[in-house]
């Protein structure tokens, strides 16, 4: 059966011009520390690559960090830092978990970033922290105000970290127009390979090293380099700096023909985070009545993947800590998909994914109010949200 | 027989075609996130990556879940050595003594300096000549505050190997844990880790015909290892090392293991032969040549030969159609003898006419007759005085020694 992937938030298929670039780099040998012909051409490959992904930030290649992805860019920068740190509590669980001690930011119904709360925070606090905000969110897609967290928290002293690795790709990524100091990017979920991340240091913040060891990123992160996966990681980031990439006004209005189309047949579905600005790929929908748990295998039956609201660990089902914070009530969060569209998304896909929802949605309907609990034997199955 | 020839394979190997074959389905066919076990596309990921990390297991005589993932062996370094010294330190009689030796890879030392900052102990073994550890020092350098010990199991500069089993077996006598980098071990030595008494062992990729950018942490279970993450996020890897798995990478190290397996063995006959053969056609043309490192104790694919009087950086430019590394670390911007070489007490002066020769699995007959030839001449010309030492020292090539370090 032909999958329809609708999970793009979680990982986007490689482009060809990045798998290209990925596969001929793993043909060739060097490790770019040696200083003979092999190495000075892998050494090349590294430069190349990490000029591209300076150019899609706006920042000088000396300032890109190679990661081996978004986590570790995450705990780089908060464990990095060595401040206290301030974290909206819809971040992502590298920075929310990255160290102990975190002190999150509230967040209003529209899911962002309270900067009132925000202002009284860093005016109360004794060393200037570190702020983090996500500039969108990978659950809901909500993007937050980052330029007007920066300002404030810069009047304060704070260090401002974005991670910026669900938006990057989808829309403008400038760490000069967001005026944040350390930006987090990944490869894989913007057409690049997995395995290989980033960490833009804008000016001289300084960051202490998580990997030690030899000399390599200047000393930030030891350890040799990833050349395919940083190979492709630049070749992904060209082809959306070269404007070849994908059509995000194309995917806003797939995503909007769902959005109607489940609306047209349940007037009562919740679209979770709808009323802020959004990515254009992302939609967190609510199915009254039906567990999210249950509708994604259901998907899953159908060949659709997508992924649950609410992340899963230990066999447990727990509420996504980001619909919590924005306040919504455990009954509406336990209903609510994440539908995550990319490059390879077409409309075809759309009208399977409704025929597929509106099914889920009328037989349940049928058969209520006998079977609307949460099921539990579907929990040990499900991975955390990635 | 092609030029040019590389022969510097313990900085990194070249990835071997049929793991590159074993990659490319998860590229673009098999894209998913191996951690989305919820819908089909992610479960085929995940389904690869198990299989890799029971190929690993496998080479190692380990069980499967006692494989951790690292983006290579520097990572798994830091996350054994620093994640098992703070895991729990700060409960009351938590030991805070780390032993390790001389010749560590840079990594496992600046691990350890880095414990050194927060008020652990370290004990930096010296080595014999011979590049080996002396196992009695080692015991009487355990005490009862000792919480690990990490000594490598194949030295990257002089491919000596440490006796793993005597260590591991005084390790689990005096209840300390045993952690060894095996970047340079895997595939090139039988390893076993319950007959050699390891806890921990550091694995890489790029050493081993796979690609780089993935490495692994053998974890013991039995008895239960316990480690603090490196860093932390989405709990993957048994919470022990967060982040999206790359598969292409996982299935890439599975599939070099899996030839491991099958060939390491005839491989190492091989290239001892090589070496050997090598070795012969050097000394018999320049008997002075010595040797850096147990010969007995070594893998097979390793020489580290020291040429009275010449200097190997000049040696090196002088044959720029061999990929060949100089023993030598390179700190700041003036050039400082190995300290590998200096711990065996290789004085300055041999320190800095010794070369690296590194054989692996592409390296032919032809390409050692070719290099043999091509060394002989080169350091005959050079004790002649009929070449010029190549200018060497323009800014770029500076840095690009100064991170030859680690290699």
């Amino acid at each position: 059966m032909n999958v329809c992937y609708l999970d793009h938030n979680a990982t986007t298929p490689i482009r060809p011009e990045a798998e290209t670039a990925a596969v001929d780099a793993l043909r060739r040998c060097g490790n770019p520390s040696s200083v003979h012909w092999a190495g000075r051409d892998a050494r090349h490959t590294l430069e190349a690559a990490r000029e591209a992904i300076a150019t899609l930030v706006g920042a000088k290649p000396a300032s890109v960090i190679l990661t081996s992805g978004g986590t570790e860019a995450n705990n780089l920068a908060v464990r990095g830092c060595r401040r206290p740190v301030f974290a909206a509590a819809t971040e992502h669980a590298s920075v929310l978990s990255a160290i102990g001690g975190i002190r999150t930011l509230p967040i209003n119904e529209r899911g962002l970033v309270d900067i009132e709360a925000l202002d009284a925070r860093l005016a109360a606090a004794q060393v200037p922290p570190l702020v983090s905000v996500m500039l969108a969110n990978n659950e809901t897609g909500v993007i937050q105000p980052v330029r007007a967290v920066a300002e404030i928290a810069h009047r304060y002293g704070a260090i401002v970290h974005c991670d910026a690795v669900q938006a990057a790709g989808k829309i403008a990524v400038n760490v000069g127009d967001l005026g944040v100091d350390l930006l987090s990017l990944s490869a894989h979920k913007l057409g690049g390979p997995a395995g290989v991340g980033a960490l833009v240091v804008n000016g001289e913040t300084p960051v202490e090293a998580l990997v030690r060891g030899g000399g390599q990123e200047r000393s930030r992160r030891a350890g040799t380099e990833n050349i395919a996966g940083i190979a492709g990681f630049g070749a992904a980031v060209a082809v959306v700096t070269g404007g070849g990439g994908t059509d995000w006004r194309r995917i806003d209005r797939l995503r909007q023909s769902i959005e109607d189309g489940v609306r047209r047949i349940c007037p009562s579905v919740a679209i979770i985070g709808e009323e802020a600005p959004r990515l254009p790929n992302t939609s967190c929908i609510a199915m009254p009545g039906v567990s999210s748990a249950v509708q994604v295998i259901r998907f899953d039956l159908a060949g659709i993947a997508v992924s649950a609201g609410s992340a899963c660990s230990s066999g447990s089902v727990r509420d996504s800590h980001v619909l919590a914070a924005m306040g919504v009530g455990s009954e509406i969060a336990r209903t609510a998909i994440r539908v995550s569209l990319g490059w390879t998304s077409r409309e075809e896909d759309m009208n399977r994914f409704l025929d597929v929802w509106t099914d889920i949605y009328l037989k349940a309907r049928a058969t209520r109010p006998a079977e609307t609990s949460v099921p539990e034997t579907s929990a040990t199955s499900m991975a955390r949200l990635p | 027989m092609k030029t040019p020839i590389y022969l510097d394979y313990q900085a990194t190997t070249p990835t071997d075609p049929r793991v590159v074959e074993a990659m490319l389905p998860f590229f673009s066919q098999r894209f998913g996130n191996p951690h989305s076990r919820q819908h089909a596309i992610g479960r085929q990921a995940d389904d690869a990556v198990e299989e890799a990390r029971a190929a690993i297991a496998r080479l190692i005589a380990a069980d499967p879940r006692e494989i951790v993932f690292t983006s290579g062996a520097t990572e798994s370094n830091n996350l054994a050595i620093r994640g098992a010294a703070r895991f729990a330190a700060g409960a009351a009689g938590a030991r805070r003594h780390i032993v390790t030796c001389a010749t560590e890879h840079k990594c496992v030392l600046e691990s350890c300096r880095a414990l050194e900052r927060d008020g652990f102990s370290v004990t930096r073994l010296p080595v014999n000549e011979n590049g080996l550890i002396d196992v009695g020092r080692l015991a009487a350098a355990l005490g009862e505050e000792t919480r690990l010990v990490s000594i490598m199991a194949v030295n990257n500069e002089i491919g000596v190997i440490q006796p793993l089993a005597e260590i591991g077996a005084l390790c689990r006598a005096r209840g300390v844990l045993f952690h060894t980098d095996a970047a340079q071990a895997l595939g090139r030595m039988p390893l076993d880790v319950n007959a050699m008494g390891i806890d921990l062992m550091s694995l890489s990729g790029h050493k081993v015909y796979g690609p780089k950018g993935i490495g692994a942490l053998y974890v013991r279970r039995r008895p239960r290892v316990r480690l603090e993450p490196l860093f932390a996020g989405g709990g993957q890897e048994r919470g022990l090392r967060s982040g999206t798995l790359p598969a292409p990478l996982c299935a890439g190290l599975g599939e070099a293991c899996r030839i491991l397996e099958a060939e390491g063995a005839a491989e190492a006959t091989r290239l001892a032969r090589l070496r050997d053969r090598l070795l012969d056609a050097i000394l018999d043309a320049l008997p002075d040549t010595h040797v850096n490192g147990d010969m007995r104790h070594r893998v097979a694919g390793n020489l580290n030969l020291a040429f009275p009087g010449i200097d190997a950086e000049a040696l090196m430019a002088s044959v720029p159609d061999l990929a060949l590394s100089t023993g030598s670390a390179c700190t700041s911007a003036s050039v400082e003898p190995s300290y590998v070489l200096a711990a065996l007490g290789v004085g300055s002066d041999l320190a800095f006419g010794s070369l690296r020769v590194g054989l692996g699995r592409f390296t032919t007959d032809d390409d050692i007759d070719y290099a043999a030839g091509r060394l002989v001449a080169a350091v005959r010309r050079l004790r002649a005085g009929t070449v010029r030492h190549p200018p060497f020292h323009d800014a770029d090539d500076l840095k690009s020694r100064h991170n030859a370090e680690h290699l």
